[in-house]
């Protein structure tokens, strides 16, 4: 790592694209990724690991960015909910989530659906059960869970389908 | 956030030298769980932040039969309940790692921070109590091993002087016969500080009989995790068919030690109740899975 006037120049893979940022000690990951590269999916709901709207994934394990400082990122690997959509269009999940109507206001919405990448990622076929206790960590204040939990059980059965 | 600076230590010596430099301007950094919302919030001062992650011996999660288990202070709880051979050995610890935070937090969240933060209410501490772990110490004069059960202070406050660092937690191998179990209480069903904890383990003779040792820790009721050493004590030679009544007694000494407070997660009198039901539902569960390690089904 190189060090420049109180700044480090951390080097990172997201949504699989190489990328070089300066940032300082003290900076959390979610605000890099938003105000520094412009990834502003990844959203800031209480900052401090409680709400899961800020939700990545870093080398294959969901975390909550809010919780991990930018300089950690160094030759990590990172997935934001920019990166879930393919060249195809929309993600599974985000095609259920729009036809499920698993959304409101949608500020949790990117979090859920990173959460529920990460789900599946590892159980391709989780129960009601699993996907409740999954998303415990992710907090909605519009939609009561039942839409999200129908629309990633959905997502799963299209998906392996 | 205050501006620190930031070093991803390379060994346990490194990061012995730099804390011992720095004095108590410096905060190591396992998953930052507990240290980055104190942080933000300004409830610590530091100059310095050693991330410990990158330090091999302290990501080291590693089970022999007969040497027990290494768990480097660093490693993340789903890294625990992830492997299968130690989720059947050590299954208290697997009640505990998986309902710390929620995925997103046993993501980060490492068992070394758990101990070291020393909340009263952690929720590994009394489960790693009852698994009879020690806490192995780097320091600037040498290496030293305590057991978790003395690691605690206070709230907050650990046996660890200036410059020393927790580097793994070693868990004796289970022998046959072994069971253990962590249960707390909280309104909901996850995502919750505890208002009380308990964690028990049972060792039955190898028939199966008769109780040769048990230990009982609770979680949230007295300043530091409690080890209540006579609960523990009053079930050993207790024959398993008086297991109801010898666990009725020892959750009753659990809610004598227990020394809670008041404050907005519950009332003395409603921890000094959970610490009794708690202590006689992990004593309960505990024993059923030191059975099912005696006819050597999986937990
Ligand atoms: C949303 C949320 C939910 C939570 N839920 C729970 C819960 O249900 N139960 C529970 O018990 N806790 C819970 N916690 C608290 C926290 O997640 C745990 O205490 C966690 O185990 C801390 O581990 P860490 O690796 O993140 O520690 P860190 O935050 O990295 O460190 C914690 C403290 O220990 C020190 N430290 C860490 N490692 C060492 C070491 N090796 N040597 C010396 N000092 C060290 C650090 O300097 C710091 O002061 C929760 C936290 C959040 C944000
Ligand atoms: S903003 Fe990170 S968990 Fe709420
Ligand atoms: S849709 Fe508004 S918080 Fe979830």
């Amino acid at each position: 790592m190189i060090a420049h006037k109180n700044q480090t120049l951390v080097r990172a893979r997201i949504n699989g694209e190489e990328v070089a940022f300066f940032c300082e000690p003290r900076q959390t990951l979610l605000e890099v990724l938003r105000d520094t590269l412009g990834l502003t999916g990844v959203k800031e709901g209480c900052g401090n690991g409680n709400c899961g709207a800020c939700n990545v994934i870093m080398d294959g394990v969901l975390v909550n960015s809010c919780l991990v400082l930018a300089v950690e990122a160094e030759g990590r690997s990172i997935t934001t909910v920019e990166g879930l959509a393919g060249p195809d269009g929309l993600h599974p999940l985000q095609q259920s989530f729009l036809e499920h109507a698993a959304l409101q206001c949608g500020v949790c919405t990117p979090g859920f659906l990173v959460a529920a990448k990460a789900l599946l990622d590892h159980n391709p076929h989780p129960t009601e059960h699993e996907v409740r206790y999954w998303l415990a960590g992710n907090l909605c204040r519009c939609t009561g869970y039942d839409k999200i939990v129908r629309a990633v059980l959905d997502a799963a059965e299209k998906m392996t389908a | 956030m205050q501006a620190f600076e930031y070093v991803r230590a390379q060994s346990t010596e490194q990061a012995v030298a730099l804390l011992a430099e720095a004095g108590d301007q410096v905060r190591v950094l396992a998953g930052g769980t507990d240290l980055l919302p104190q942080l933000k919030e300004g409830r610590r001062k530091v100059a310095l932040v050693v991330d410990i992650k990158f330090i091999p011996e302290l990501n080291e999660l590693c089970y022999d039969p007969d040497e027990g288990l290494w768990l480097g202070a660093a490693v993340p709880c789903y890294r625990i309940y992830s492997h299968p051979v130690v989720a059947r050995a050590y299954p208290g610890l697997i009640d505990a790692a998986s309902l710390i935070g929620g995925v997103q937090i046993q993501g980060r969240a490492s068992l070394g921070g758990n101990l070291c933060n020393a909340s009263p209410a952690a929720d590994s501490i009394p489960a790693l109590i009852v698994h009879s772990a020690v806490a192995r110490i780097a320091g600037p004069t040498g290496r030293r091993a305590v057991p978790v059960e003395a690691f605690c202070t206070g709230p907050g406050r650990t046996v660890l002087g200036p410059g020393e660092l927790l580097v793994a937690l070693h868990l004796p191998p289970p022998r046959p016969g072994f069971g253990a179990a962590y249960l707390r209480f909280i309104p909901r069903n996850e995502m919750d500080i505890a208002v009380a904890g308990a964690g028990a383990s049972v060792q039955l003779d190898d028939r199966g009989e008769t109780i040769v040792a048990a230990r009982v820790a609770l979680g949230a009721v007295a300043p530091t995790p409690l080890y209540v050493q006579e609960a523990g004590a009053a079930l050993v030679g207790r024959p398993v068919a008086e297991a109801a009544a010898a666990f009725a007694a020892a959750a009753e000494l659990a809610r004598a030690a227990a020394q809670p407070i008041n404050d907005m997660r519950g009332t003395v009198a409603q921890r000094k109740h959970l610490s009794a039901v708690l202590t006689r539902r992990a004593l309960e569960r505990a024993l059923a899975r030191s059975q099912e390690s005696l006819r050597g089904t999986a937990r």
